[in-house]
């Protein structure tokens, strides 16, 4: 193989494809659009089963599709309204307020779907984070270790020995997950301790989701929110282990791990589409102009050059997605509807 | 034989041509017009109305510009309509039915007044050319007129054939011959031609319709005119009928399609899809039972009429008898047949921004000889070839129109970058920037323009001047202090007191606040005149908007700053397709916003072009 490219390279007509060049080639040719190479990517980079089909729906042009589909309906939209402007004088529909109304609260609610859909997305892209909290001394450096079936951390019967947070990153259940353990939550004079667990507060809050271990101490607190989980330590020291787990013997780790892959999955159904920022900004972009365009509507005929002007950039966002539209799109689509001309 | 020579020769009397000479002489340079015959001149070939929307835009910038169409269909005007009256600003556009021989007079007067301005009658049969360049025009009679820049407006001359159903004559328009050996001089330079197809109604006698049983559409109450020099009708004005065809018309179409030129296969051009005839409404929209026709009257002093919405290529007993089952046209009786014109025309895309044939210098070409129709159209073309064609005359740079600054602008970039698959219409959504490209403000947008060129006449430059001082002052008084919202709301507006300071020009944006409410804050805007407080009104209504799309604006700018050299290798840039590779061969951009705007283009396309623009091309390592 290795002799056979040798042999190959020495040919003055041929050189080896550079990397994503192919790729390049087929974006630049329109084979492919920016979204699905984007898909492409990710499918490259894809770690989990989660991060693979979600990657192959962008690539396949799930996106581009839903986006395309959009296009066409409000190039529907500025046609009817466009006529109405350009053909005042002919025989266009008398009112085309309520079609383009249909049509712009319509789209705008499928364009907000998927991109309130982009931050699952993103997490199944990028891993979602877990915290692991609790009072010092619970065992939740033990707990990460046996989840991680490494000593990522270091453990003692010390309480406080974790005052950093460490991170673990691994495949949980199919989904990429980082796991983090934090600093025991408690009131104290130390002051290094004291950093630890404010930055412990701090990332748990942020994460995706918490694993309680016990109860938390008052004072300093870490709200329980929907969705998170509560299991009760050290389950090694007691009688009545159900809803408790132990990182010491493994006791309860394999149902906690369930409950997480559980709960995570779950969020996943509303997963859509879109993956990236960038979807959601061109998604937001539009929507929003498409409100804007709604009440240009609702504010009848006269309103209707700044309606023309909103839904244009609605287009316009959804041109970041895909390829380019153009006046032609919009005047043939006027043209194969209405009966103009005199 | 005695010959001619002029800096600039016209070749057709028709709304192109006429504007051209015009705006070549304004500019201090001699100019012949040579045309067919005298009476020929500003003839109206076509329906008797000048204007409508993003037409009447046209106008009124050919008219800031000095043009003469917006005057002359002010002086032959009949009925004034500002379409779409009830929306808002930047898409009402005036439109006016004229009187065919008030019209045609005031455009001779325009021409024979204006100096340095010749009228040559004659026909035109062949270019003189040397080493591949124009260098003016030989006449039947021999004479010849030798030129610096010739300029051809023939309209629908390049083998232009008539159908009157299956009946083909030669010629641009009825009664006109076609001009076979200047068409072969054009063969020979090799252009890129298409065929395109056009239609006329019949000509009916108003005497023998009945008008009293027909609804009448009457001009407005203040008729708004083209020109900003303009300030009344002069003719009698009259109102236009209406009435609508009906089943047993289209069962009469649709039982005839075979005789039609069109459906029965003897035309092969493209008609515009903006203009069907009637055989393409009854086909295509086989469902609407009635179709609407304005019955246009063709001047105060003439009874014929122009049945607009119902023109067509059968034959003429076909002609009759539908028309006859129309309610108002039972007894009507046709004066002209209706026929379809079929013509070539040469793709834009050979031309550059100026209207020169690329291939061909000394040659420039405008109207519906680059694929456009309508008067306004030809008008604005002939304006930027007349333009240009003194300009180089004069050894200036060429002065060119932006996208970002008028319609023109969108028209000429529309044409030598993109061509025409149909006759091209002017339309207000081919404008990205309709918002700030308005009717109401060509005079701010162009005057200057036209002032700094040198196109613009005194009479023009004083109303001109004067307006923008009052215009400027009153800006100032709206704009010079702000208030708070308990003043705004103390004066009698309702605002939100959201603790934003506004100026009278912020208040006048809101729906809801006219001019005479700032009186109460601001009391200097009693001074304000009407036409400066409707302008402003305007302005107000989309400054937000407007502030918006200048970046856009600026970005068109800088792309169209980026040119695009004549000898550009497109095939070597490596990475573009095949296919765009030929596409940006054929249309030879001339900078990059043009290219942006070919089919097919592509971000990534576009990013790859501007790196070969930037720098040498990059040689290949091995």
């Amino acid at each position: 193989m290795a002799a056979i490219l040798r042999e190959l390279g020495t040919l003055s007509e041929l050189r080896g494809a550079e990397a994503g060049e192919f790729t390049l080639r087929a974006l630049q040719n329109g084979k492919l659009d920016l979204s699905q190479v984007e898909g492409l990517a990710d499918l490259i980079d894809a770690e989990t089963d989660e991060q693979r089909r979600q990657a192959f729906r962008v690539f396949s042009g799930e996106l581009s599709e839903r986006a395309d589909a959009w296009r066409v309906q409000l190039i529907r939209a500025v046609a009817l309204v466009e006529a109405s402007l350009d053909f005042a004088d002919e025989e266009v529909p008398e009112d085309v307020g309520p079609e383009v109304s249909g049509i712009l609260a319509r789209v705008r609610g499928e364009i907000s779907e998927v991109a309130e859909g982009v931050g699952i997305a993103e997490r199944v892209r990028d891993g979602f984070v877990v915290a692991i909290v609790g009072a010092p001394n619970v065992g939740k450096s033990t707990l990460l270790n046996a989840l991680a079936g490494r000593d990522a951390a270091i453990t003692s019967e010390r309480a406080g020995t974790t005052r950093d947070v460490i991170e673990v990153r691994m495949d949980l259940a199919g989904l990429p997950v980082t796991l983090l353990d934090t600093a025991g939550l408690r009131e104290t004079e130390d002051e290094i301790e004291r950093m630890g667990v404010d930055l412990a507060v701090r990332r748990a809050r942020s994460a995706d989701m918490r694993v309680f271990l016990g109860d938390v101490g008052s004072g300093v607190s870490v709200e329980l929110r929907p969705g998170d989980i509560r299991v009760r330590p050290k389950a090694d020291l007691l009688d009545d282990v159900s809803g408790a787990v132990s990182g010491k013997t493994g006791e309860g780790v394999g149902a906690l791990v369930d409950r997480i892959g559980a709960e995570l999955s779950s969020r996943l159904t509303r997963s859509g589409v879109a993956t990236r920022a960038r979807h959601k900004s061109a998604l937001d972009r539009a929507a929003g102009s498409l409100r804007a365009a709604e009440k240009s509507v609702e504010d009848g005929e006269v309103g209707y050059d700044l309606a023309a002007e909103h839904l244009r950039d609605s287009l316009r966002a959804l041109e970041i997605l895909l390829g380019r539209m153009d006046v032609e799109a919009v005047l043939g689509e006027i043209f194969s509807s209405f009966c103009i001309g005199k | 034989m005695k010959h001619l020579s002029v800096d600039v020769v016209v070749v057709g009397g028709g709304h192109a041509g006429v504007e051209a000479a015009h705006a070549a002489a304004r500019m201090g340079v001699s100019v012949a017009l040579v045309t067919l015959e005298r009476s020929g001149i500003g003839v109206m070939s076509c329906n008797p109305a000048i204007g409508g929307l993003g037409k009447g835009h046209l106008v009124r910038e050919i008219d800031a510009l000095d043009g003469v169409m917006g005057r002359a269909a002010d002086r032959a005007g009949i009925q004034f309509r500002l379409l779409n009256r009830r929306k808002g600003p930047a898409v009402q556009g005036p439109r006016a039915q004229a009187d065919r021989g008030l019209y045609k007079a005031a455009i001779l007067s325009e021409v024979e007044s204006c100096p340095n301005l010749e009228i040559i009658a004659g026909e035109v049969v062949d270019l003189l050319v040397e080493d591949a360049t124009v260098l003016g025009v030989r006449l039947s009679d021999g004479r010849e007129v030798h030129a610096g820049k010739t300029i051809l407006t023939t309209g629908t001359f390049l083998r232009g054939v008539l159908h009157i159903g299956d009946r083909t004559i030669q010629g641009g328009r009825m009664g006109n011959r076609a001009s076979v050996r200047l068409a072969e001089r054009m063969d020979s330079f090799g252009l890129p031609m298409g065929r395109l197809k056009t239609g006329t109604p019949p000509r009916l006698d108003g005497r023998t319709i009945d008008w009293s049983i027909l609804e009448t559409q009457p001009g407005d109450d203040d008729p708004v005119l083209f020109s900003f020099l303009s300030d009344g009708p002069t003719a009698r004005q009259v109102a236009c009928g209406i009435t609508h065809t009906n089943r047993t018309t289209h069962d009469i179409i649709r039982n005839n399609l075979h005789r039609s030129a069109m459906y029965g296969g003897h035309i092969d051009g493209v008609g515009p899809r903006y203009c069907p005839s009637i055989e393409d409404k009854v086909v295509r929209f086989a469902d609407k039972a009635s179709h609407q026709i304005f019955l246009e009257p063709e001047g105060v002093e003439d009874d014929t009429v122009y049945p607009n919405g119902i023109s067509t290529s059968l034959p003429e007993d076909i002609q009759s008898d539908y028309v006859r089952s129309i309610a108002g046209l039972e007894e009507a009786v046709i004066l002209q047949p209706g026929y379809a014109v079929e013509y070539d025309y040469v793709d834009p895309r050979s031309l550059t921004p100026s209207l020169e044939v690329r291939s061909v210098p000394g040659l420039l070409l405008a109207g519906q000889i680059n694929g456009t129709t309508g008067y306004e159209e030809a008008a604005a073309q002939g304006l930027v070839a007349g333009l240009n064609a003194a300009m180089a005359v004069q050894g200036r740079e060429p002065c060119l129109f932006s996208r970002a600054d008028s319609y023109v602008g969108v028209m000429i970039d529309d044409l030598v970058s993109r061509g025409v698959s149909e006759p091209y219409r002017m339309f207000t959504s081919r404008a990205e920037f309709r918002l700030s490209l308005r009717a109401d403000n060509a005079d701010q947008r162009l005057t200057p323009l036209g002032l700094q060129l040198g196109c613009v006449g005194d009479r023009r430059k004083d109303r001109f001047l004067d307006k923008s001082t009052r215009l400027e002052h009153a800006r100032k008084v709206v704009t010079a202090e702000q208030f708070t919202p308990k003043q705004v709301n103390e004066a009698g507006i309702a605002v939100n007191q959201d603790g934003q300071r506004r100026t009278g020009m912020d208040l006048l944006a809101f729906p809801d606040v006219s001019f005479a409410d700032l009186e109460a804050l601001i009391p200097e805007v009693g001074e304000v005149d009407l036409e400066m407080r409707r302008q402003l009104s305007r302005d107000a209504t989309y400054a937000h908007y407007i502030e918006r799309q200048k970046r856009d604006m600026e970005q068109l700018k800088r792309d169209e700053e980026h040119v695009i050299p004549d000898d550009f290798a497109f095939h070597a840039v490596e990475g573009l397709s095949n296919e765009l590779k030929e596409k940006l061969a054929k249309s030879s951009p001339a900078n990059l916003a043009q290219a942006a705007r070919i089919e097919g283009m592509t971000p990534s396309a576009l990013a790859l072009l501007l790196t070969h623009l930037r720098k040498p091309r990059r040689v290949r390592s091995a």
